[in-house]
């Protein structure tokens, strides 16, 4: 038994205090979006209220102050990542915006015709669409390593994959799809023994595993705030200071520059370089305050309570459910099950488990590469966080059973 | 009968119901009851794609009546297929282009209607209107 106590963490939450078609709310859409704690609310909140202006070359009090409470969130994110520097912390929109900003920058320095981009088959179509655009700009090829039917990925074939020509490589660290958490180490160590540039899509682990990039030692890191019980709209992409250094801006602004006349600009530097316009302050310092949430009850714990969790539903979903069917077997997984019952459509399931107030995912999950390997169009996803109990796991199975006896 | 009256005559027909179970479950009857739509007509240019659930819409026309026959591969939206075609299917172009479609709110299943639930059904009664503009221009 871990030390966490759900129950007491629940009262933390606003929102899961209600009911939802008449039924109190059972929230297993944690994959796609995570709830925020009051403490989080109330930053934004107070920012607005009490703090609001805008960020750098102020020199009046108010300006001072919230760009005081900007770079403090930026220090937090710092220490959360164990990166060296806090200018390797570079705030963005999410993952997303930290992909593209990646396959820009990096893609006008590095990437030339002839190179290859590596990634995996079970990315999210964010960490494939903007390699796809890098790769018709600059002429270069896109190769995907393949996984097992289990959805571990086949590491061997990865390594294979990896050639002179391989200039980066860009794979999730969980599966937001199979739940498969992916031995980035060994992936990551190959690629720099290759002089490969590595990324990691981070969207699914950083609410879920400790992450440390020194010890990872890769090269960019990403991930979005409000899957980490942060606001939306802010995320963070971690480089290594020498390659953001050496990269060049994504967007041009203001923010973003040393000197500006109409013959030449030069640019700011790191992190300012790549942060150009007036940023989310206040997502900013809401995901700040959403980093000491969650260090408070700790990301050792964290992993531990929701592992249990997994571990049940996985039990009691093959013990109460016959045709059950789970895509993600992997030894080593987050806490999200996505499944199929029998021939029963997956919207139908969902649309009848929502009468009941329990809110689950359906569909492709942006990943409809890894849907057509498996020869599927979708999943049912639950998706678990430290908030859940294993009563509203119980909830969902009798749901499950009910929506079944509809449906037959 | 007219479309409204068909509307008012399923509205009736839904106060029946108290409780969602039941509701649901009539839904996915007359999902299971709707005329089983030919595989020829089952074909990609008859797809009405919802990122969920997908919709197969054929339209025919009978002296100056458009007549619709659906399918989808999810019951829930094949039983307000069912519906939306008592409704719509049948009448001519004018009065599919003119009515106003109130009863699947009035039955509080209005959420499956909307074009965020990716489930096709918004789509599909975009494409109906659709046709019955088309038709209509081709006749006019």
């Amino acid at each position: 038994m871990t030390n966490l106590d759900p129950y007491k963490i629940r009262a933390d939450f606003p929102i899961l205090h209600q009911d939802i078609n008449g039924k109190p709310l059972v929230y297993f859409d944690n994959g796609a979006s995570s709830q925020k704690p009051k403490a989080v609310i109330d930053a934004v909140s107070n920012y607005y209220s009490k703090s609001h202006a805008n960020v750098h070359r102020g020199v009046h009090t108010l300006s001072q102050e919230a760009t005081n409470m900007y770079e403090d969130a930026r220090r937090k994110l710092k220490t959360f990542v164990n990166a060296r520097f806090e200018e390797e912390i570079i705030f963005t929109s999410g993952t997303t915006q930290s992909i593209n900003l990646l396959a820009f920058s990096i893609g006008e320095k590095y990437i030339q015709k002839g190179d290859e981009i590596l990634i995996t088959e079970m990315e999210h179509h964010s960490n494939i669409v903007p390699w796809q655009m890098l790769c018709e700009r600059k002429g270069a090829t896109l190769k995907v390593a393949p996984i097992f039917d289990n959805g571990e990925l086949n590491v061997d074939a990865f390594k294979q994959l990896l050639s002179h020509k391989t200039k980066l490589a860009a794979f999730t660290h969980v599966s937001n799809t199979l739940g498969t958490v992916n031995p980035v180490k060994e992936l990551i160590n190959a690629c720099n023994a290759n002089g490969t540039k590595v990324f990691i899509d981070g969207a699914q682990s950083a609410p879920h595993l400790k992450i440390d990039v020194q010890d990872l030692n890769c090269d960019f890191y990403a991930f979005s705030g409000h899957k980490l019980y942060g606001p939306t709209g802010i995320g963070i992409i971690y480089g290594r200071k020498e390659l953001l250094e050496e990269m060049p801006p994504y967007q041009g602004g203001g923010e973003m520059i040393k000197t500006v006349t109409f013959e030449k600009t030069t640019y700011n530097e790191l992190p300012h370089k790549f942060e150009a316009g007036t940023p989310n302050i206040a997502g900013v310092i809401g995901l700040g305050v959403a980093i000491d949430y969650i260090n408070n009850l700790g990301l050792v714990n964290i992993e531990k309570y929701e592992n249990e969790l997994l571990q049940y539903a996985t039990k009691q979903l093959i013990e109460n459910i016959p045709e059950i069917k789970i895509y993600g077997n992997a030894k080593h997984k987050a806490s999200l099950i996505s499944f199929l019952i029998g021939n029963h459509h997956p919207y139908d399931v969902s649309a009848l488990l929502d009468q009941m107030g329990i809110a689950v995912r359906t569909g492709h999950h942006c990943t409809e590469p890894l849907m057509s390997r498996y020869g599927i169009s979708g999943t049912i996803r639950a998706s678990f966080s430290f908030y859940n109990t294993k009563e509203e796991i119980d909830k969902m199975i009798s749901g499950l059973q009910k929506a079944l006896n509809i449906l037959s | 009968m007219d479309i409204n009256s068909i509307q008012d005559e399923i509205i009736e027909e839904f106060t029946l119901f108290e409780d969602w179970l039941d509701k649901y479950e009539h839904i996915i009857n007359l999902g299971k009851e709707l005329t089983e739509l030919d595989t020829s007509h089952r074909v990609d240019e008859n797809l009405v794609k919802g990122c969920q659930s997908q919709v197969w819409l054929n339209a025919n026309h009978n002296k100056g009546k458009l007549l619709f026959e659906a399918d989808s591969d999810a019951l829930i939206t094949k039983g307000l297929i069912a519906l939306l075609i008592r409704v719509l299917s049948n009448n001519s172009s004018k009065e599919i282009m003119d009515a106003e479609l109130y009863f699947i709110d009035k039955i509080g299943l209005g959420n499956h209607l909307s074009p965020n639930r990716a489930n096709g059904l918004a789509s599909m009664v975009k494409k109906i209107k659709t046709y019955a503009i088309a038709y209509s221009a081709i006749n006019n």
